[in-house]
């Protein structure tokens, strides 16, 4: 057989390619294109924001925006401490994450563990929908119900603008994103280990919570640094439930402001191209980049080892 | 024309030395099953089963494929609950009890009958939380040292994984993975041991050491063991019990008990062509 073939390819038995394919080329080429987009936008993003915040370093030192504890931009001489954006942010995603890895880890242990597949198929697609909501939706909710309606009387009080309401909304908005991840990565847990389980006399809550939840553990990690970054980076929700009152509290019956709210407010304002208050919109752009840059870089790394566990 | 003599010659030089000391009725039944049917939905996979399970026995189940084996193992510990459909008629008793009696918890069933299966499913621990999982489930507090180097060396693994118990599990081979799975379940102190299929993923080698265990677990333990390898049950089990799937008279496949007998009889003098037909090779 194999002599056969040799003396075959010897005797002239052409195995070049006999015609050029260029649609095969351009194929090759556009879907290189889609890939690159996303890429090269994600450069024009980090350059875009670097030069305008060297400008604003080259003004306000690097260390005075760290850990400077006052945010007033717009006064005269004002300050450009990033503290209490920092720790509007931080309270908020607190509140966030205290209500949604909870529930949306609850629902996903649920889903995948308990619920019948009757149950599974309206469930999970129901509350996607939560997912598509749009934010600004979310953000009224929570200042004329949540605030208005509920956190007044148990919390007289509370200021109009606080963040609490902001932080409970958000929560509920970012269940979706950590129940339906957090349950595929359950889902995709081999059914193999279940029946092991269940074969040494487990039951089902210690099936689900000592073998399958640890088992997917990285992929519902993943889960929850994806709903974090999303938290972090959330702007319409915050914007118009906990006000533009840049504050350094941890009191959440208080009005704050987030990195994400003032990008918004003074982007959004008059402020002249060029001026430092200007400027500091980018670097705290920048900031925010990075924090979320390194949360994803970090969730992608867990998916990848959850991804290794099984081959 | 055909040589069934050479083939069952050839498993009669298999048959376990064993096979000389079992009375020919099962006199201690740890299970008897009467007139046992699985259904999955309204599909009857395997009908009307009566057989007893000897106590300190190896059973085989063989039979050609989707006649019904492992939907029967898996009704002995009442693994066939998860499935979603799934139910039983007749009597499983255990010790005289019906296992799908009422005030019957299944946990408690699969404490006492646990089961090792086709792939070895270790958990993504350690070697050590492997073995330790199934007394921790069940209670056991405190330290689970001893146990776990007692179940280990049962299981024959000791001597190659004793520096490395804090290791993954995933790290082990298949062989290795499968007696860790055995010990995993010797753990929590079964009486009766199912094996679907242990040695279908594992090399040669590997498949002698589970059968030499199995031989050796098998003064402590009632075994029952599905198999797809005529050598391996003439090899290692005590009594075998041969299945078919039938067409009955609406035309329905379902599962049925051809034969029941000491594993010695039953490959050298089969009642049923049938069964003299699958173990010389002739169908399935
Ligand atoms: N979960 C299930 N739902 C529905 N039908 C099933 C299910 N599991 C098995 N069956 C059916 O029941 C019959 C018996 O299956 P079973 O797996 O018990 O056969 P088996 O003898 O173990 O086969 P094999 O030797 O291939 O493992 C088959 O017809 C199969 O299709
Ligand atoms: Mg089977």
């Amino acid at each position: 057989m194999a002599t056969n073939t040799v003396s075959e390819t010897a005797e002239g038995l052409s195995l070049r390619q006999s015609r050029p394919r260029y649609g095969e080329k351009i194929i090759r080429f556009i879907l290189a294109l889609a890939a690159f987009v996303s890429i090269f936008t994600t450069f024009g993003i980090v350059i875009s924001l670097l030069i305008p915040s060297i400008e604003f370093f080259m003004e306000v030192p690097i260390t005075d925006f760290l850990f400077g504890t006052v945010w007033t931009p717009l006064f005269k001489n004002g300050e450009f401490g990033v503290i209490p954006l920092l720790s509007g942010t931080i309270v908020i995603t607190l509140i966030a994450i205290a209500v949604a890895i909870p529930l949306g880890l609850g629902a996903s242990i649920y889903l995948s563990e308990y619920a019948s597949e009757r149950v599974r198929k309206v469930l999970k697609p129901t509350l996607e929908v939560l997912a598509g909501i749009p934010t600004v939706v979310f953000g009224f909710f929570a200042l004329e119900f949540l605030t208005q309606a509920i956190l007044i009387k148990i919390f007289p009080e509370i200021e109009v603008f606080n963040a609490l309401s902001a932080g409970l909304i958000m929560g509920v908005m970012i269940i979706p994103t950590i129940a339906s991840l957090s349950e595929d990565a359950m889902a995709a847990v081999p059914s193999g280990l279940r029946d092991g389980a269940y074969a040494l006399g487990s039951s089902k809550r210690q099936t689900a919570i000592k073998v399958v939840m640890p088992a997917a553990l990285s992929g519902i990690v993943a889960a929850f640094v994806l709903g974090i970054s999303r938290a972090i980076g959330e702007t319409m929700i915050v914007t118009i439930a906990a006000g533009l009152q840049p504050q350094l509290s941890f009191n959440p019956l208080m009005g704050m402001q987030t990195m994400t709210s003032y990008i918004a407010a003074a982007g959004s304002g008059d402020l002249a191209t060029g001026s430092i208050e200007y400027k500091s919109i980018f670097a705290v752009g920048m900031l925010l980049f990075l924090l979320t840059f390194l949360m994803n870089i970090f969730s992608i790394r867990l998916v990848r080892r959850f991804r290794q566990a099984y081959q | 024309m055909n040589q069934p003599n050479e083939i069952t010659m050839h498993l009669d030089h298999a048959l376990s030395a064993r096979g000389a000391s079992i009375p020919p009725e099962t006199s201690d039944p740890v299970f008897t099953l009467d007139n046992v049917s699985v259904y999955y939905s309204d599909y009857e996979a395997i009908r009307n089963v009566t057989l007893p399970i000897g106590r300190n026995e190896i059973t085989a189940f063989i039979g050609p494929s989707g006649c019904g084996k492992s939907t029967l193992l898996r009704s002995f510990n009442r693994m066939n609950d998860l499935i979603p459909g799934a139910h039983l008629k007749g009597t499983v008793a255990y010790h005289g009890t019906d296992i799908y009696g009422p005030n019957v918890d299944p946990i408690e069933v699969r404490r006492k009958v646990g089961m090792v299966f086709q792939k070895p499913n270790v958990f993504p621990k350690s070697i050590y939380e492997n073995v330790a999982y199934g007394p921790k489930v069940n209670g056991t507090k405190g330290n689970l040292d001893d146990l776990v180097e007692e179940c280990l060396t049962r299981a024959a693994l000791w001597n190659e994984v004793k520096d490395d118990l804090k290791k993954s599990a995933y790290a082990l081979s298949g062989g290795q993975q499968q007696r860790l799975v055995i010990a995993r379940c010797i753990a929590v102190k079964p009486e009766v041991i199912l094996m679907d299929e242990p040695c279908a993923s594992l090399d040669p080698l590997a498949t002698a050491k589970i059968e030499d265990l199995m031989v050796e677990l098998a003064s402590e333990y009632t075994i029952i063991i599905v198999t797809h390898n005529m050598q391996q049950a003439a090899r290692v089990s005590d009594r075998t019990a041969f299945f078919t799937a039938e067409l009955d008279e609406n035309e329905i496949r379902h599962g049925r008990l051809v034969e029941f007998g000491r594993t010695r009889e039953l490959f050298s003098s089969p009642t049923d062509p049938r069964t003299e037909d699958y173990i010389s090779g002739r169908f399935g």
